[in-house]
């Protein structure tokens, strides 16, 4: 099954994986705030993951972990 | 006694450089050192070394800096506006605590200046240069044999302390000629685990680096450096004392000046005037501690320099004004003659010189 | 299965760019190639002056950091130097294209062994958003506050264009990585210019696009949108020279 994990502390919340996931199912989370200020990305819906990577792709921090 | 071939100032300190483990040259043309880089065009190739020549001075001193973060002996040559372009680098060199070697074969200044030899980057090679609180060690030849001598030197003080290094020549020790000896000895190798060889090569990683956003630890590392200097102060002074026995006045020139104040001197004893001298072979560290002592004896001292005075600064500070200092110079590449100097000697025992 | 996870390239430092910055994109693609070649341990990294002035922090490598505009001149000091190691140079538009062009010009001249990752974002960042050699007409930066004026100031340098014309320039191509799909194509061309190094072909230089929403004034998701749109129009992708392939 598919799997997406974020390490929430080195997120920026730049939104970037927001813009490319095909299945927009990543959103900056309203309630987290991680060390940095920063409202972390978090996955809305882990199911209708199907690990094509495009969020760790374009993600600039390396925060994100893709398996399947 | 070992055989002496005739050399020209440039050349022989090319090859002392290459008899030195140098094998990486990287330099510009620019009168009156150029034949240090045609030299090593024609060396280097030969003993599967390399010579570079590099679109700038900047450029140059740069290419240098990646040799010497790699661990291996390397050096650049050139004249004064060429060494304010490689200010920049030598001061990244100091920064980065790397050792290196630059050849300042001087020429008059300011700005193009002139082609003819000159002492007047003195402050350039020992007030800075560069930005930043850092030293150069700084070797006076005043014979070609000590072009050569002091070039073997220079490289292994550079290793040693991990710090640039320059020879502070002129024209006349570049294009001069005299008989040398290049028996110079054993190359001394020095371990140099910080050096960027991948890190395959070494435990961690190595970073070459001169920045730092944080005060406190810029500020120990200056300290740390600083602590270094110390031991090349306490360790590595040199110099040479001319007739200083009996001396009355004492003359403190380096490099050619020196030749001349010495015929000067003799000629000065001829006359039943008491005069020694007391030539700076480092120019850092500076001899203070000879002159000090010297103070204690002497009646006055005279800077001989082709400049319009710059190390005679460093003789009041080394006596502490204690005794009476006269400057004599020349500059823009005119060079005194021995009697120019006997002059302002005697106007000196007749107490009509003034004071510096 | 693992399908994507941090490169070992990498340290973990965190990384000091401002979010969104796609200079950490490009990091990543850099450092990932140097895992997948297998010579982390035998590369040397150069750092320059500018956003990457840290980089010696992040690539998991030896470092040097250089001078402003010098750093071609310490891999070509490296280089000779180490022949076997791998020696690149990370640097910026105002470090590659406005203080070090004769040394970027030079090196390439040369055919220095080497492999120049040249990140374009058309702005000085470090220093607060100035404008840089690369600064497209009429964009707004604190020192260009009326737009760049052409007439007054000149016309950003095309560097892709301008070493295509140098003999001794062996791979040049300008990527993006403002899409998936860019940075894909940015990840070939990089690992491209290292394997050219490694296989002894000489100078590669890979110009990456890229943005700096702080400067810019734009979100990351604009900024992203204004590369395709401004940048990549003025700066067309693609392969400026291959000396290899031409000479099949």
């Amino acid at each position: 099954m598919a799997k997406v994990t974020f390490d929430e502390e080195r997120c920026k919340g730049c939104g970037l994986c927001e813009t490319v996931c095909p299945k927009q199912i990543i959103a900056l989370s309203k309630e987290k705030i991680n060390l940095k200020g920063y409202h972390p990305a978090v996955i809305t819906d882990q199911e209708k993951c199907i690990a094509c990577a495009f969020c760790a792709t374009m993600c600039p921090d390396t925060v994100i972990t893709v398996e399947k | 006694m070992a055989e002496k071939v005739l050399m020209k100032g440039n050349e022989a300190l090319a090859e002392a450089a290459i008899m030195a483990g140098c094998k990486y040259y990287f330099g510009y043309p620019i009168t009156p050192q150029t034949e240090v880089a045609a030299y090593m065009a024609k060396r280097m190739p030969k003993i599967g070394g390399t010579f570079l020549q590099a679109e700038s001075e900047v450029a140059a001193i740069n290419m240098v800096l990646g040799v010497a973060a790699c661990g291996k002996r390397v050096m650049t040559s050139s004249s004064s506006p060429g060494i304010s372009l490689k200010s920049e680098g030598i001061s990244y060199l100091a920064g980065c605590e790397l050792p290196a070697l630059i050849v300042n074969v001087q020429r008059g200044g300011p700005g193009l200046g002139g082609i003819q030899p000159s002492q007047s980057d003195y402050f350039q090679a020992l007030k800075g240069g560069g930005h930043g609180d850092y030293k150069l060690i700084v070797l006076a030849p005043a014979s070609i044999q000590e072009m050569v001598d002091l070039t073997f030197k220079g490289f292994d003080l550079a290793d040693k302390y991990r710090m640039p290094a320059m020879i502070l020549a002129d024209g006349t020790m570049g294009q001069m000629m005299e008989p040398v000896s290049l028996e110079l000895g054993e190359v001394k190798e020095y371990a140099k685990p910080w050096a960027t060889t991948g890190k395959a090569t070494h435990e961690g990683r190595n970073i070459i680096n001169s920045l730092s956003l944080s005060p406190a630890q810029l500020e120990e590392w200056n300290i740390n450096r600083y602590e270094r200097y110390k031991i090349v102060e306490r360790d590595e002074v040199m110099y040479e004392e001319f007739m200083m026995d009996d001396a009355e006045t004492c003359v403190v020139a380096f490099g050619i000046t020196s030749r001349v104040a010495k015929n000067a001197i003799m000629e000065a004893r001829k006359r039943g005037m008491k005069v020694g001298m007391i030539r700076p072979i480092t120019l850092w560290p500076f001899p203070k501690d000879a002159l000090k002592k010297a103070a204690s004896k002497v009646k006055n001292f005279l800077t001989v320099e082709l400049n319009m005075g710059q190390m005679v600064d460093d003789v009041k500070l080394a006596i502490d004004c204690s005794k009476p200092v006269y400057f004599y110079g020349r500059t823009g590449g005119v060079i005194m003659t021995p009697d120019e100097v006997l002059n302002k000697l005697n106007e000196i025992e007749k107490g009509e010189a003034k004071q510096w | 299965m693992v399908v994507f996870e941090k490169t070992k390239g990498l340290t973990d430092n965190q990384l000091h760019y401002c979010p969104g910055c796609t200079h950490g994109v490009i990091h990543r693609l850099v450092a990932e190639t140097l895992e997948e070649l297998g010579v982390t341990g035998k590369t040397i990294g150069i750092a320059s002056v500018g956003c990457s002035v840290f980089s010696y922090n992040y690539f998991n490598c030896d470092m040097i950091q250089a001078a402003h505009g010098r750093a071609p001149a310490v891999a070509t000091g490296a280089k000779r130097a180490n022949p076997d190691n791998v020696v690149f140079t990370y640097q910026g538009d105002g470090d590659l294209a406005a203080i070090g062009t004769a040394e970027t010009v030079h090196s390439a001249a040369r055919g220095e062994n080497i492999t120049v990752i040249f990140v374009n974002n058309a702005i000085y960042g470090m220093t607060g958003g100035q404008m840089a050699p690369t600064t497209l007409p009429n964009q707004v930066t604190q020192t260009s506050p009326y737009g760049r004026d052409v007439t007054v100031v000149g016309y950003p340098v095309k560097v892709c264009e301008m070493l295509s014309q140098i003999d001794g320039a062996t791979y040049l191509e300008r990527v993006a990585v403002n899409n998936v799909k860019n940075i894909r194509k940015a990840k070939q061309a990089i690992k491209k210019a290292f394997q050219n190094q490694i296989e002894g072909k000489g100078f590669s230089l890979v110009e990456v696009l890229s943005t700096c929403p702080t400067n810019w004034g734009l979100t990351p998701k604009a900024a992203l949108k204004w590369l395709d749109e401004n940048m990549e129009t003025y700066y067309p992708l693609g392969v400026y020279k291959d000396k290899y392939k031409e000479e099949k």
